[in-house]
């Protein structure tokens, strides 16, 4: 598949890392007949929600109902926030251990997603549409990865000592937060669980963890391995439901200590506010982008046409780092154009769990009508439909890969987040003329500048107002290097070293040394 | 057999040494002996292990670390036997081999794991039209020389950093201990690690020890073991390539306990804190110094419970004490004894070797010590406690910091105010505040003074394993 080419995948740092070349075949789906953990998490025990709600989830390439989850609502966020303070209290069994156990835990849960490494990606793909080969190579790959990554940082959080005036001895303490609410999107629901988890198990806090109501499956299954881990009860709580309930109650809970969310910018609003209003919880926000690529006259055109048509379709468009607007500079605007247009007609659309699949369909029918309804307002607001901007026939949930081209920074397909398999191109002139469009957005979460020239890729990334500048490439993203977003993109990073701020409360210590003692 | 690009090689020159069981005084086995041509060898098998276009230098660091991890797990699997192998070799009680020696590189390995990605440069807003960065880039060849007091924990405290930062590596484990360090050259190998990126030269100090110190094709040396070696190491290293050094030598540490101690806390960490590993060791506090008041007790318990010291074969579970390393360190215990003795300190238990067979030593407790006995001012690095009296803390501090050594100090008082001040005046590179040897990886090791040159462990044990690289870059005009 020219999309996404699984072979590349399969090797997957194979060679750099010095192994023999996978010559193994393309790991396969497991067929799962009964999903075994559709409760609520806490204290390493399944409950049944306490008002005996249940929704449905749903497997979007088919519209077929999986299984029933317990709903969580806000009493049993209550129960988890309980077992989640009481496991973090002082001279708890969490509390008094060594620091490095808590790494050899992270690891021995790195360790256990190794293990049901294809039945998690199975039931990934099941819940969300990714397909399964995507699921293994990139979000398996992603969560152990991120588990490694936080699992070395535990025993070296530091605090500091410094000179401070007169007779006193000072030094920090980097203690955790407390109880961490979590709550996660449906786009990347395994990979966004780690991101979330890693970090605050590593500074030794609590979490209380609810997943999307789209996509529950793969949280709930970790939930059996990080108690077949070893975590102690109540460490980690996992509550699926919906926003409106368990999530405001998270996000306005007295007794959580700082909440984590990504999603929607919108709803990044509400849950801030919400924190405000309730006990001033720490907050940090993963939100949307409307990610700009500029691609120069003297880039590698082919690397560019594939690196951005990369940036807009993988996941179907489902990411927070999607580049749907790519700027080209005018001398070779016509040639990446019908470059791109070319290529999106070779993605292959299909079942995601066979091999040969690229691209699957949308998260469910809102998320969908949303898309087809920007698609619209573009080919009504005057853009040239290039490619696709349609449903595929017969096919429920699918859209075809859909290109715009002569769109202008007005349109909504310009300015508004659609999450979905669009692209939209544009044409520039000047690099100055270029930036200021770029940045001309509340957004600002990822960029990308494909360019040979080594003045204007330096110049260029340091203009633009993004998190994350790839320079001829896109979607590079590494554990040990943090990501987060410029304005309304979010507030706050993850991953890296950074993410650790955002999970530790540091406690300055001074004594006073007596005036009599003078040596 | 000598470890080179993963592969076992016999010396170059034919010759073979042999290594001893210090219980019995009988011989082990032999060993291949490596000599210049050797470390020639293992240079030039480390320096194309550690080329731009190599499998270890183009590997991902997360992937240095899976090694690393990988290397600590097959340690963990082998524990027993490594444990076995290390007490056959030392005479050091099997429950401690077990317990701390195999604890404490497996730990030391995961630890040093988790740094391999976390190994961060800067960016840096400098003046003018430019944008600087800094690479922490790994030195290169890195030749480690290890003591045979804690062998396999020293190759550890050696290996995990140097591997972490990037580096290759040419270890000479010490003649009389080659046998677990050679043992890991076989785990290395399983655990993935490409060849050449860690080769293993068992040999003598004089002759492969030197040949690295001043080898032109080694960029970095580090050596644990006595001053006056040491010495000579650095003196190699500036007159051959100006290579980097690290040293972590010998020490003759203060231990003080207040007379507002817990009393019964402070003799049995007195009592281990230098008799621990039959008294081989770096950090040994072998100058007691104990307030007035207490000082009479303190003397009385601390024979009592040197008395209770069982002494016997290293697998005898309930075996304290095993025999010192070699006949050498032996009599060299005996002899420094005999000077206590002819100096005028009151010996009051032990003193002789106890039995025929093996390099045994009795526990040794002198009091009524004076600061100018050759016991109170020379490395014993045997079962040989030295216990002195003190009126003041200012005197205390003064007597503790009067050695051209410094790598350890300890402090037993309840009352906050002796306890900081105490520990910032010693000129120490680790104080103990009630505690002793209390060690861990996560936390730096070294010497002031005469006690060495850097720190090992910790973050900052990495620094000694990067060499900084400053990237400059001309920005065009503008400056966002």
């Amino acid at each position: 598949a020219l999309h996404c080419d699984h072979a590349t995948m399969a090797q997957n740092g194979t060679i750099e890392n010095g192994l023999a070349r996978n010559t193994s075949p393309l790991p396969q789906p497991v067929k799962i007949p009964e999903i075994k953990h559709t409760k609520i998490f806490i204290n390493n025990e399944w409950h049944t929600s306490i008002k005996g709600k249940k929704f449905p989830t749903i497997n979007p390439a088919t519209g077929v109902k999986i299984c029933d989850v317990e709903e969580a609502d806000k009493a049993d966020v209550d129960e988890a926030v309980r077992a989640a303070r009481a496991a973090g209290q002082r001279g708890s069994e969490w509390r008094q251990m060594d620091a490095s156990s808590r790494g050899r835990l992270l690891h021995r849960l790195a360790d256990l997603l190794e293990r049901e490494r294809a039945v998690l990606a199975t039931l990934e793909s099941m819940d969300t549409g990714k397909p399964f080969l995507h699921a293994f190579f990139v979000d398996l790959d992603g969560s152990i990865k991120t588990l490694r990554y936080y699992a070395g940082w535990t025993d070296k959080i530091h605090g500091k000592t410094m000179p401070v005036d007169e007779n006193f001895v000072c030094f920090t303490k980097h203690e955790p937060v407390g109880v961490c609410g979590a709550i996660i999107p449906w786009n990347f629901p395994l990979l966004m669980f780690m991101w979330k988890i890693a970090p605050a198990l590593a500074c030794g806090n609590t979490v209380v963890i609810k997943p999307a109501e789209q996509t529950p499956l793969t949280a709930l299954h970790t939930g059996a391995l990080i108690k077949e881990a070893g975590f102690p009860p109540g460490v980690v709580n996992i509550v699926p439901g919906f926003g409106p309930t368990a999530g405001a109650a998270i996000g306005s809970h007295m007794n959580i200590d700082k909440v984590a969310f990504t999603g929607s910018t919108e709803v990044g609003q509400l849950i801030k506010a919400a924190a405000a209003k309730s006990n001033l919880k720490r907050v940090t926000l993963e939100l949307g982008g409307k990610n700009p690529c500029i691609v120069f006259a003297d880039s590698d055109l082919q690397s560019a046409v594939e690196e951005t048509q990369k940036g807009a379709f993988f996941n179907q468009g489902q990411a927070c780092t999607a580049a749907s607007r790519v700027y080209v500079e005018e001398a070779v605007y016509d040639e990446f154009l019908r470059l791109s247009v070319e290529r999106a007609k070779n993605i292959a659309i299909g079942d995601p769990l066979e091999p040969r699949t690229s691209h699957g369909p949308q998260i469910n029918q809102h998320q969908f009508d949303k898309i087809l309804e920007l698609v619209a307002s573009g080919k009504k607001e005057g853009a040239t439909l290039e490619c696709g901007g349609c449903a595929v026939e017969d096919r429920g949930l699918f859209i075809h890969p859909t290109i715009f081209s002569d769109v202008k920074d007005h349109m909504r397909i310009a300015k508004e987040e659609i999450f979905g398999p669009v692209q939209c191109i544009m044409k520039f002139k000047t690099q100055e003329e270029v930036i200021d469009r770029a940045n001309g957005t509340q957004y600002g979460l990822t960029a990308a500048v494909f360019t040979r020239d080594i003045h204007r890729a330096m110049s260029v990334s340091a203009a633009l107002e993004a998190g994350t500048v790839w320079v001829n490439c896109y979607n590079a993203l590494h554990a040990q290097a943090p990501f987060g977003g410029y304005k309304m993109s979010g507030n706050g990073r993850e991953l890296g070293e950074y993410a650790l701020a955002e999970y530790t409360e540091v406690k300055a210590i001074t004594l006073k040394l007596s005036e009599r003692l003078t040596l | 057999n000598i470890f080179i690009n993963n592969e076992w090689h016999d010396s170059v020159s034919g010759k073979v040494f042999s290594t001893y069981n210090p219980a019995t005084g009988e011989k082990i086995c032999d060993v291949q002996e490596a000599d210049k041509a050797d470390v020639d060898k293992a240079v030039q098998a480390a320096r194309s292990a550690f080329s731009l276009d190599s499998v270890w230098r183009k590997m991902d660091a997360s992937e240095r670390g899976k090694l690393l991890f990988k290397l600590a797990d097959l340690v963990e699997r082998d524990r027993a036997y490594l444990a076995t192998l290390e007490s056959l070799d030392t005479g050091k009680p099997f429950l401690s081999s077990f317990f701390v020696d195999l604890q404490g590189t497996i730990k030391t390995f995961r630890y040093f794991a988790g740094w391999a990605d976390k190994i961060h440069g800067s960016t840096i807003p400098t003046d003018g039209e430019y944008f600087t960065l800094t690479r922490h880039e790994p030195i290169g060849v890195c030749g480690q020389i290890v003591p045979w007091n804690f062998p396999l924990v020293m190759t550890a405290w050696k290996l995990g950093p140097a591997l972490s930062c990037g580096n290759t590596v040419v270890l000479k484990p010490a003649e009389q201990t080659p046998l677990t360090c050679l043992y890991i050259g076989a785990l290395i190998r399983e655990a993935g690690f490409p060849p050449g990126v860690v080769n293993i030269l068992p040999g003598y100090g004089p002759t492969a020890g030197a040949a690295i110190a001043s080898h032109m094709g080694i960029d970095k040396v580090a050596f644990t073991g006595s001053t006056e070696v040491g010495k000579l190491i650095q003196e190699a290293a500036g007159k051959s390539n100006l290579k980097r050094v690290t040293l972590e030598l010998g020490g003759k540490s203060p231990n003080i306990i207040f007379a507002d101690a817990d009393f019964e806390l402070a003799v049995e960490q007195a009592h281990q804190g230098v008799f621990f590993n039959n008294g081989q060791c770096c950090t040994a506090g072998s100058r007691i110094f104990v307030e007035e008041p207490i000082y009479d007790e303190f003397v009385r318990r601390s024979v009592e419970r040197a008395r209770r010291r069982t002494v016997g074969n290293p697998f005898d579970p309930t075996a304290e004490q095993g025999p010192q390393v070699s006949v050498e360190q032996q009599r060299r215990v005996l002899e420094l004894i005999q000077s206590g003795i002819t100096e005028g300190a009151k010996l009051e238990c032990g003193g002789k070797a106890p039995l025929s067979k093996g390099f045994f030593v009795e526990p040794t407790v002198f009091s009524d010590v004076q600061d100018h006995m050759r016991i109170a001012k020379e490395e014993i690095f045997g079962p040989v406690q030295q216990i002195m009296k003190f009126k003041t803390i200012e005197e205390v501090i003064e007597r503790a910091n009067n050695t051209e050594y410094g790598l350890a100090a300890a402090v037993f008082t309840t009352d906050l105010n002796k306890a900081m001040t105490v520990s910032a005046a010693l000129q120490a590179g680790t104080v103990w505040i009630n505690c002793y040897n209390a060690l861990s990886c996560q936390c730096p090791f070294g010497g002031f003074k005469m006690s060495g040159n850097g720190r090992e462990l910790g973050e900052i044990g990495l620094k000694e394993y990067t060499e900084v690289k400053t990237i400059t870059m001309k920005m065009s005009g503008k400056k966002s």
